[in-house]
């Protein structure tokens, strides 16, 4: 053997294993570079008071300090029926938005709509919905129906539609389609290509979808009040107004264990139906 | 049903429980929204002051541009520090609550404390942290710190909780400590899902760091809150589709960032 022979297979061996290729490494590097840059500026740019921070260990133990004892007997004068409201804004709104966002997602789903443009029109309505937060649905239905109850139910549901649409549309398109062309063959109509075919496919997703949105809209319908949209925020604006700090701590006490008994719910039937 | 057995099986039997609770959610409806006050009249007058408040936002009024481009870059900088900052906290708190890393009497305490800071609604903490540390931008990176650890600590623990202990063993067998075992067993585990959340968590960021204004604690929210106050509702639509735009393009851009990560 000469060494020549010996050369070639051991450069090749020799030759350093990496994970990534350049480019990978490249964008990677791009990726941490801007992010840190990002960090840099916004530290250095940030409008900080330093007066405001220099106290705040004061500030803090002052809230504290009033906050305790917390008043309890608020709760039947002043929380309660708000707290019944806020549930009524979350499940109400939950159930418009299930209602509005069945036929946004069937537009979307491109194995049931087999049109691009209609496709494309209904995510441009899903990602509106997402893109504008709660609270401001709610100041534009503050400005139409006035301040209320109504306006944070519209306001939950119209924030909720890109939600449940989004994934509603994502389980329709996984669904199989064997079920679908059975009853396409025997003749069926659509409605009950949708109801037969269809719906036993996305009924789980579907109500874990209900559930999970549930869950996530009793913890939005808490602020709502803040902008008048009725709900347990009015109780808690009302005495941040007022400066009752004790009144304060009632009100996030309740929603803590509003929001915990909900979380514990929704995990319990999810359990128990799917 | 038993007198029909042995005949013809139903291919659709009906299905009663799901009629019985469409029904009694059909029925929930009416009662809320009686008890919600909600009227035919009182929707028509709604609609009426929907086409009117629609009239009065168009056309967009950007003359005011100083103003929105300021409280965009306010909101942009909470978002991207509480991102930073929340994303470092989560990453002892993600190690401290996973159960097949930690003991029992560690992992549950973190776990309720994540818990604790995700069952408030950002705006609330933001309001908390008004009081505490004053108006202002410090405010609002304060409460969604705490937003992004409720979230992303949660995930990360269950991330970690997922993976595969084959490797954890075989770095624990060769003597390795504790910080070895996370650094060369756990991470190269987790690492892309890890990514996958943290761009989550800054989507999510900058979505309420344009709302915590609202309470005072910086950012576009403040411009839109006076803007509304003010009826102002051509600058109203003006900040919504900036907004909207900053949003959507922070989507694009974290769409990418994903890919880099694959």
């Amino acid at each position: 053997m000469t060494p020549a022979q010996h050369a070639a297979p051991l450069a090749a061996v020799d030759r350093e294993w990496r994970r990534f290729s350049p480019r990978e490494r490249f964008a990677r590097w791009l990726v941490y570079l801007v992010a840190v840059a990002a960090i840099v500026w916004s530290v250095r740019t940030i409008d900080v008071i330093p007066e405001f921070l220099a106290d705040a260990p004061t500030q803090i133990v002052d809230l504290f300090q009033r906050m305790w004892p917390v008043d309890v007997a608020h709760y039947r004068r002043g929380i309660h029926d708000v707290l019944i409201e806020t549930l009524h804004i979350a499940t109400l709104g939950t159930i418009l938005a299930l209602g509005l966002a069945v036929p946004v997602g069937l537009l979307a789903a491109r194995n049931i709509t087999r049109s691009r443009v209609a496709n494309q029109f209904a995510q441009l309505i899903l990602v509106s919905s997402r893109s504008v937060n709660s609270l401001v649905w709610a100041l534009v239905f503050v400005a139409v129906f006035g301040p209320g109850a109504l306006a944070g139910a519209l306001a939950i549901a119209f924030r909720s539609i890109g939600f449940v649409g989004k994934l509603l549309a994502e389980a329709l398109e996984e669904t199989q389609r064997g079920p679908i062309e059975a009853l396409e063959a025997a003749g069926a109509p659509w409605g009950s290509i949708m109801l037969k075919g269809y719906w036993p496919q996305v009924q789980p997703a579907f109500i874990g979808i209900a559930l999970f949105r549930w869950d996530i809209n009793v913890r939005e319908s808490a602020v709502l009040g803040l902008v008048g949209a009725g709900g347990i925020g009015v109780a808690l604006d009302d005495a941040m107004n007022f400066f009752q700090w004790d009144r304060v701590a009632m009100v996030l006490l309740t929603i803590l264990v509003v929001v915990v008994i909900a979380e514990i719910l929704v995990t319990w039937i999810r359990r128990r139906i799917i | 049903m038993s007198a029909a057995a042995g005949a013809r099986r139903r291919a659709f039997a009906p299905d009663w429980t799901g009629r019985v609770v469409v029904a009694a959610i059909a029925l929930y409806t009416l009662y809320a929204f009686s008890a919600l006050d909600f009227s035919a009249q009182r929707f028509a007058t709604g609609l009426g002051e929907g086409a009117r408040l629609i009239g009065r936002m168009l056309p967009p009024n950007f003359a005011r541009w100083p103003l929105l481009v300021e409280g965009l870059i306010e909101s942009l900088q909470i978002a991207i520090l509480a991102s930073a900052l929340g994303i470092l906290a989560s990453l002892p708190l993600g190690l401290l609550a996973a159960r097949n890393l930690m003991p029992g009497w560690v992992a549950v305490p973190t776990r309720f404390f994540i818990a604790f800071c995700r069952s408030f609604h950002p705006v609330i903490v933001a309001i908390l942290f008004v009081k505490a540390i004053g108006f202002g931008a410090l405010a609002g990176v304060a409460a969604l710190i705490v937003a992004s650890m409720g979230f992303i600590a949660k995930l990360f623990a269950e991330a970690i909780e997922e993976i595969s202990p084959k490797p954890l063993e075989a770095v624990r067998a060769s003597g390795a400590p504790f910080a070895a075992v996370v650094i060369f067993a756990v991470m190269p585990q987790v690492m892309s899902r890890f990514v996958g959340f943290a761009l989550y968590q800054l989507d999510s960021n900058l979505r309420n760091s344009t709302m915590v204004g609202l309470v005072g604690a910086g950012g576009i929210g403040g411009t839109l809150d006076a803007a509304f106050k003010r009826f102002d509702y051509d600058f109203v639509s003006a900040i919504l589709i900036a907004i909207i735009a900053m949003i959507f393009i922070g989507e694009i851009l974290s769409g990418w960032v994903r890919r880099a990560f694959q």
